[in-house]
Parts: structure tokens; C-alpha cells; sequence
């Protein structure tokens, strides 16, 4: 890219960059994609009597969704004011419709916990785990929408892949959670999920630079490289432990621990990189001009 | 609907006084967000935001735009650019050796977009549409989620940090609801900044770039007075000396919302795969 001239005002950014902060917003698309996966694995874990498994994961699920709400509303600019999200439903706004799905996964995913947890009221925490388990997956998918319809070019390029890489990265948290909490008898399928996921994770994301065309570059410099490098690493080596690992409790949950910080740091170099693309001008005018020139 | 009310901003006459800066923020109450040296020209405001809702872009350019000829008569027709100074009567710019600077001034606003990116992802609807056709926000609805920020193609509109909400220009929704003009275009000395029925005003600016054209100002064209450019034209828009970007605008700028019918559809298939492959992933023997 660098050696297209473009010109630009001084150097400043054509866009705003997003004034959200990476803990919150990169932490919460960790742990929503964690929590949703984890919630298709209980719900799954429930339909073939695998019980530790199915506790384990619900109340993996309810934490990672409830540590999210509270990243969500802290990163508010008026916190007070974050009842005003479920004021209208507006599909035009990822984040109006990430509220409503959250606002219908939370309380499910609670139950689902608090039931595992207590014991109590096991009807309505296996109903719940069940609707969770359906609910989940749209939470690990529309955090893709919400960052890739932005003006932001790391992100908005990506908007074909950005949803599959999320839900791909969402299954390696929650197949590496499955790996940390279920005993032997139980965990196959959340080694399945877990090193589907996390291969998945690893092509799609290679898939996505190879079509941001000039973009890439925000991926391939700075702190982005330095967190896409790394979460590439901790996959490959989580889902190769994983897969590897049948039959040894402690490479197991080795494995599922590094597919858990593999996605995690998928997300922070997603975010970072869309930080880094909406920062420099070039990123704005270069893939513009150039789409005039083709037409 | 009444009609549809917008700026034209004709870059061509703006002399850079930054009536308008001043104006809009004594009308509309905006604080102040830093006296800066910036070195970058006379521009010392930088770029629209929160707190800057009129921004006067300078731009000195090697371009000779012409020479100016003092001491020649107002009588008779205004000759086209590039007539030799004796064949005219007046003369007020021909190309020549001196001068060879060109500086250039344009200033920024809101461009109240047809599509606009941040008032489709406004999650709580503090963004919306006026009997104008103009997009506002409503800071007693706005919980400072900060989606509309890097949804705008422009950087137009940013987060008050002590305040935490998202604000912008409203083309004085106040005033031309009571049929006055904006605080800006009443401000603004030599009528750069026009106020009135986009209609009226696309018009006029055709008009007014083909006179341009005419003389010689091959430079000179229209930014976002098209409907079916990505934002679908512009409330707000102006006539440009160069390309967008040396004004620090997008050359050709899209509300990503149009994309969403394909995002959400990616979404879907995403979600029903992860579903599917966490169902798959119990079959068979364990
Ligand atoms: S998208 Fe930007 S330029 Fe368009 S109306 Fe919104 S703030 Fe103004
Ligand atoms: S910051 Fe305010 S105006 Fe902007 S999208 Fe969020 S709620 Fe709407």
C-alpha cells in the first residue's frame, strides 16, 4: 500500500476512531463468543446426560456473560443511561439488536447456572440451558455485524468473514472451557468443538487478510501483528495439544486453556487493527480511490 | 416532511475569516475545546467533533491559481480566466508566473446525509430524522454508547468526554424551525456558506460550477450534491477546488448500513454453523 500516493489533510484521519475501550469492547466480544459456545455445549451436554460437563459449562456461560454486561454498561458514556439501549429495536443497528438477544440470553444463561448451581428448580435450568444452547450462537455471531458496519476499514472490509471468524474464535473458547471443566468420560465433544474451532479460527482469519486487499496492512503492523501473531501461535499449538492430547487430563486442559487465549487474543487483534485502520488516513482514501477508478 | 432544508458550502468565495466556527458556537452553546497552535496553516480548530461543529480547513498548495492585476476598472463583463490582462476590462485573476501559491479554504460541516450511517446504528433512536430532512441527536436520549462515531464515513460526530454523550451540528434545528437561518450561513461574510431548500441550492451550485468551468476553474466540482453516491447524496454539500481528500474528506464515501441485509445474512449462516458443529460435535461414539 505504501507505495500508492494518496494525498491527505495534513495527515489526519478522515474518520473518528472508536471510542470504545479495548478491555471492555475486545474482552466482551471474548467472552460473549465464550459464553454462547459454552451455552451450545451445555445444551448439548444436557441432550446426552454428560453432567459434569453441562454444569461446568453453564456456569462458564453465566460468568462470561455476566462479566460482558457489566464491560458493556462500564463502557457506556452515560452507564446510568443503559436502559435506553432496549427503548427501541432497530435492525439497522447491530447494537440494538445485540441488546435484545442479550437481554433474552442473559437471563437464561443465569438460570441455567443458578439451577447447576443450587440444584434447584432442575426443569426450568434444563429448559433454559436448552434455550440458551439456541440463543448462544447468535450472540457469537452478531458481534461480527456490530463491528463490521462501521466506516472503520479493518472492520468494514471484513465484513463477509468477520461474523465466521468470531463464531470459529467462539468455539475454540468454548471447546477450551469444555476441555478445562469436564472429566474424561465427558469431554469428547468439547475437544471436537474446541480444535474445530480453533482450525476453523485459523483459516478464516488467514482467509479474511488475504481478501482485505490493501487493508491487510492494519492487520500486519504494530500491536495488531504483535496480537494476531500470537493468537495464531496459541491456537495452533491449543487445538494441536487438544487433539493430540486424548487421554491425558493435564494436555487437555493445557490444550483448551492456550485455544481460550488464542481467542481471546483474536479478538484484541481485531479490535486493535480496526483501532490502527481508522486512525491513518491512507486506509480511508487509498481503497476508495481505487474503487472510483474501477468504478 | 416540509421541505427539505440544506448548506451548500461554495469553497470558492470562503475567505477564511471562521465567522461560522464562531457563530455556531455561540448559538449552540458548544464549549471550548482548546486553543491550539497546529502549524497547519491558519487552521488551529483541526477537525469536526463534539465540540467543533463549523471547521475551516486551509490548505496552501505550489498551484498558481492565477495572478492577480490591481489597478483595472469594475466596468463591463468579467473576462474568462486566462485572458491576456490588456484584452480585459477587468482582470481580477490571470494566469501568470507570480503567485505561486494557491491557498485554499473550505469549511467543514455535518453533511446531514440521505443515508446516514450514524443515525441507522443508533442503538436508543437519540438519532433522528427532522421535518427538515436533517439528522440530530438528542442528548436527553443519548447514553454514550458511541456506535454513530466510527459509523460516520466523515468523523463528523464525537463523544464530549466530561459529558460522555455524542454530539454534532443540528443545522441549528432551533432557529430554522422558527424560519431562521442557520447561525453559520448568517454568520458568513461572503455568502460561502448558503442556507435554503436543497432543491433550490442544487441548482445553484450547478449553475455556479459550470460558471466556474466556464472560466477556466477546471478544479472546480461538486462534493456529495449527487443521489447516488454511497450516502445517497448529502444535505449538506459543497463545491471543491481539489479532490476531497486534500480537504481531509472521503473521496467516495458509503454508510456501511447498506451492506447490512448481506452482513446479517453472514451472521445467520455463522450462527447456524456453530450451532451445527456443537450439535455435531456429540454425535458419533465418545
Ligand atoms: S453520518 Fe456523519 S456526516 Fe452523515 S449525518 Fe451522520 S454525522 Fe453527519
Ligand atoms: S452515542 Fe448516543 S447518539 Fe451515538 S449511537 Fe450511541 S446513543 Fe446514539
Amino acid at each position: 500500500m505504501s507505495e500508492d500516493a494518496f494525498t491527505s489533510y495534513y495527515g489526519r484521519p478522515v474518520l473518528k476512531p472508536p471510542v470504545w475501550k479495548a478491555l471492555d469492547i475486545a474482552g466482551y466480544l471474548f467472552l460473549g463468543g465464550l459464553a454462547g459456545a459454552s451455552s451450545v455445549l451445555s445444551a448439548g451436554a444436557e441432550l446426552t446426560g454428560r453432567p459434569r460437563l453441562a454444569r461446568g459449562t453453564r456456569i462458564g456461560a453465566a460468568g462470561a456473560i455476566a462479566v460482558s454486561l457489566v464491560a458493556l454498561v462500564h463502557d457506556l458514556g452515560r452507564p446510568g443511561r443503559f436502559v435506553n439501549m432496549l427503548r427501541v429495536l432497530k435492525w439497522t443497528s447491530p447494537m440494538s439488536v445485540g441488546s435484545w438477544i442479550l437481554s433474552a440470553y442473559a437471563p437464561l444463561a443465569g438460570a441455567a447456572a443458578f439451577s447447576a448451581v443450587t440444584g434447584r428448580l432442575p426443569r426450568i435450568g434444563t429448559a433454559a440451558a436448552m434455550a440458551g444452547g439456541v440463543a448462544g450462537p447468535a450472540v457469537a455471531a452478531y458481534t461480527g455485524v456490530l463491528l463490521a458496519d462501521t466506516a472503520v476499514p479493518g472492520w468494514h472490509e471484513g465484513h463477509r468473514e468477520l461474523p465466521y471468524l468470531f463464531v470459529s474464535s467462539a468455539a475454540a473458547a468454548g471447546g477450551g472451557l469444555g476441555l478445562l471443566v469436564a472429566p474424561r468420560a465427558e469431554v469428547t465433544p468439547a475437544r471436537r468443538l474446541g480444535v474445530a474451532g480453533g482450525a476453523a479460527e485459523l483459516l478464516v482469519a488467514r482467509l479474511m487478510r488475504a481478501r482485505l486487499g490493501t487493508v491487510a496492512e492494519a492487520y500486519e503492523t504494530g500491536r495488531a501483528r504483535v496480537l494476531m501473531r500470537a493468537a495464531e501461535a496459541l491456537t495452533g499449538a491449543g487445538a494441536l495439544t487438544a487433539a493430540l492430547g486424548r487421554g491425558d487430563r493435564r494436555l487437555s486442559a493445557a490444550g483448551g486453556a492456550a485455544l481460550l487465549a488464542g481467542s481471546a487474543l483474536t479478538r484484541f487483534g481485531v479490535f486493535e487493527a480496526g483501532m490502527t485502520s481508522s486512525k491513518d488516513p491512507k486506509y480511508t482514501v487509498v481503497p476508495q480511490r481505487a474503487r472510483l477508478r474501477t468504478g | 416532511m416540509t421541505q427539505r432544508m440544506g448548506f451548500f458550502t461554495d469553497t470558492s468565495v470562503c475567505i477564511g475569516c471562521k465567522a461560522c466556527e464562531v457563530a455556531c458556537k455561540e448559538w449552540n452553546h458548544v464549549p471550548e475545546d482548546g486553543l491550539n497552535f497546529t502549524g497547519m496553516s491558519y487552521d488551529n480548530t483541526e477537525q469536526l467533533g463534539a465540540d467543533t461543529w463549523r471547521h475551516v480547513a486551509f490548505i496552501e498548495q505550489r498551484k498558481p491559481l492565477a495572478e492577480q492585476e490591481p489597478g483595472v476598472d469594475h466596468e463591463g463583463p468579467v473576462p474568462p480566466l486566462g485572458a491576456p490582462p490588456d484584452a480585459a476590462p477587468m482582470t481580477p485573476m490571470a494566469p501568470g508566473e507570480g503567485g505561486d501559491l494557491r491557498w485554499l479554504m473550505a469549511s467543514d460541516v455535518c453533511k446531514h446525509c440521505t443515508k446516514a450511517a450514524c443515525l441507522d446504528v443508533c442503538p436508543t433512536g437519540a438519532l433522528f430524522r427532522t421535518e427538515f430532512g436533517t439528522v440530530v441527536v438528542q442528548s436527553d436520549v443519548c447514553n454514550g454508547c458511541g456506535y454513530c462515531i466510527p459509523a460516520c464515513p466523515f468523523g463528523v460526530i464525537g463523544q464530549r468526554e466530561d459529558d460522555g454523550r455524542a454530539w454534532k451540528c443540528t443545522l441549528c434545528y432551533d432557529r430554522i424551525g422558527d424560519g431562521l437561518e442557520p447561525a453559520c450561513a448568517k454568520a458568513c461574510p461572503t455568502d460561502s456558506i448558503q442556507y435554503g431548500p436543497l432543491d433550490e441550492l442544487r441548482e445553484r451550485a450547478a449553475a455556479r460550477v459550470a460558471t466556474l468551468n466556464d472560466a477556466g476553474v477546471d478544479d472546480a466540482r461538486l462534493y456529495l450534491a449527487d443521489t447516488d453516491d454511497g450516502i445517497r447524496g448529502a444535505g449538506a454539500f459543497f463545491l471543491l477546488l481539489d479532490d476531497p481528500e486534500v480537504y481531509g474528506l472521503p473521496p467516495d464515501p458509503i454508510a456501511t448500513t447498506r451492506d447490512l441485509p448481506a452482513m446479517w445474512r453472514h451472521a445467520a449462516l455463522a450462527a447456524a454453523g456453530l450451532l451445527g458443529a456443537g450439535l455435531l460435535a456429540f454425535a458419533g461414539r465418545a
